[in-house]
């Protein structure tokens, strides 16, 4: 660590992109699947990666996450260089199978605090019992994934990856393969635990609404390939005013900034836009 | 002229929450002579009693002991056998050499399949091997392996092995491969690698594919066995079941030759219905995880 003179007022990002590119692909072409991006979050951040597919906000989680090595530029983590996965930066993802289907709830959640942490096993489990409970659901403790509903699997997911208290959140549209009304219910849970726990959040997502809801800042991305378009804040935004005017101006907005809209205009120049996606 | 169809505007209405309890179904009554017949396991059952008594049929108009003998007559060896202990001292001679090579069949395949799927040179390896081995009947190599290694046990036990390991690892190794994606990075998140990984996550993501394997192994492996047995198998004196078959047919016992091939039958049954079927009720049933 290089020693610096900070002002304890100034806090330093917990993560940073540093001119990031990314790059898929074999000998014959590579595609580019973002350039040049960079961003910081801090400590106690919902940061917001919102774009159309092909802007390459998963993979910029990837490799937040160590899956993906960046053509050039990087990640760090406390200003060390992320390599490879760990379990500092524990990733929710989309899918329901992320979970072992041959391990119960409560195993589910222990699995990590045993392999990665290495707690004793008394430990684990209260610590697990406890994160079940905070997600309301102490009661499936002994049920199997498969036992459960789309939206359940995902508390597990969320609650095993809570449990671990890593540094920082990665999740992965954790709630598009979900019904709207369970979505709903997920992004205020979600929010509801962030503001008890504090914990650093990176999340990706494609829906104007959910960024404006889940995140305190979002980054814009353009797509083919992935550049940011803007940094805004959100954290103004809460359940309570969905469909508020400020709401649906801010929502404009970020389409506006996305789609490359002229301001305010929504019908016939719209369509070249959005066809262009 | 139709007029646009309008449906009518009716009143609105809300029912007070009801309580869970009430909304269970009652149980079906059932009729158990009915159902009897509907269970897969009594219909084969029948099933085997028909063929049972149409092979007492053929062999009785037949009438020539030598060369058919009937159920009846099958049955009366195979209790007789049995009784006198010497068909079950057949088979524990035939069960403990087939479970050395299996179990050193099975450990060889996991120890291949976990190196092919970590390294490069190991997956060409594998490829290379199964493709080149799967396909050779492993009784083909009986003579080569009692050229080198006599006429013991350990003959039989190497090509138990050849007859093990490949169609195993092949189906191991597809396993791995069928892993979702999504479960195989939440194990590499939790910073786990090498064995570790292949042990906590491949392992058990891929286990109905494994236990489909250790089926196609067991047969094969018994198969072997028993035709390897019927070359040689009565290296001290006591030899396995299919040298009992073999023993039988050249003292023109051929009521025991049936008995024995019936003991054959039996085990091979037992070993899928007992251990196979339970171990999967205990594994991937449990977990939902049959594809």
């Amino acid at each position: 660590m290089i020693p610096r003179l900070v002002r304890a007022a100034e806090p330093q990002p917990l993560l940073r992109a540093e001119n990031v590119t990314l790059e898929y692909g074999g000998r014959a072409r590579t595609v580019r699947a973002t350039e040049d991006v960079s961003f910081d979050v801090y400590e106690g951040d919902r940061f917001v990666l919102l774009g159309a597919s092909g802007c390459g906000k998963s993979s910029l989680l990837r490799a937040a996450g160590g899956f993906l090595a960046p053509a050039s530029g990087r990640f760090t983590l406390d200003g060390a260089t992320i390599g490879k996965p760990g379990p500092d930066r524990l990733m929710v993802f989309q899918e329901f199978d992320q979970l072992p289907p041959w391990k119960t709830v409560l195993q589910n959640v222990m699995f990590p605090l045993l392999k990665a942490r290495g707690l004793p096993r008394k430990e684990a489990t209260e610590r697990a019992r406890h994160w079940i409970a905070r997600i309301g659901m102490e009661r499936f403790e002994d049920a199997f994934p498969h036992q459960l509903s789309g939206g359940m699997k995902q508390r597990v997911a969320i609650a095993r990856a809570l449990a671990m208290q890593s540094r920082v959140l990665l999740m992965d549209e954790p709630f598009a393969a979900l019904d709207a009304l369970t979505r709903r219910r997920m992004q205020e849970e979600l929010v509801g635990l962030w503001q008890e726990e504090r914990f650093t959040l990176l999340f990706v997502t494609h829906s104007i609404e959910e960024a404006l809801l889940v995140g305190s800042r979002i980054l814009l991305l353009s797509p083919h390939p992935g550049r940011v378009r803007a940094e805004l804040n959100s954290h103004q935004y809460g359940f309570a005013g969905i469909g508020s005017p400020e709401f649906r101006a801010a929502e404009r907005r970020i389409a506006e900034l996305l789609f490359d809209l002229p301001p305010e205009a929504q019908d016939s120049t719209g369509g070249a836009g959005r066809i262009a996606l | 002229m139709s007029r646009p169809v309008t449906p009518p505007v009716r009143a609105e209405f809300v029912l007070p929450p009801s309580s869970r309890s009430a909304a269970r179904a009652p149980a079906g009554a059932s009729l158990p002579a009915r159902r009897a017949l509907e269970l897969p396991s009594v219909r084969k059952a029948a099933l085997l009693a028909v063929l049972a008594a149409l092979w007492e049929a053929v062999a009785r108009w037949q009438g020539n002991d030598l060369l058919l003998p009937g159920f009846l007559q099958t049955a009366t060896a195979f209790a007789q056998g049995i009784a006198s202990g010497e068909l079950l001292q057949r088979v524990a001679a035939s069960l403990a050499v087939l479970a050395q090579g299996y179990a050193v069949g099975v450990g060889a395949a996991l120890l291949l399949t976990a190196i092919a799927v970590l390294t490069r040179p190991g997956r060409e390896l594998l490829e290379t091997c199964t493709a080149m081995f799967n396909p050779l009947p492993a009784i083909a190599l009986l003579p080569l392996a009692m050229l080198w290694l006599g006429l013991g046990n350990a003959s039989l036990v190497f090509v138990i092995v050849h007859a093990v390991l490949w169609p195993l690892a092949l189906s191991t190794y597809s396993g791995f491969r069928a892993v979702p994606e999504t479960l195989r990075m939440a194990g590499r998140n939790y910073g786990l690698t090498g064995l570790g990984f292949v042990a906590s996550i491949l392992l058990p993501a891929a286990l109905p594919a494994i236990l489909s394997g250790l089926k196609i192994a067991w047969a094969f492996a018994w198969r072997t066995l028993i035709a390897a047995e019927l070359v040689f198998g009565a290296a001290s004196g006591k030899g396995g079941l299919g040298w009992y078959i073999f023993q039988n047919r050249n003292e023109l016992y051929t009521d025991k030759v049936f008995a024995g091939l019936a003991t054959v039958i039996l085990i091979g049954l037992a070993v899928e219905h007992a251990i196979f079927a339970t171990l999967e009720k205990a594994t991937v049933r449990r977990w939902n995880m049959q594809h």
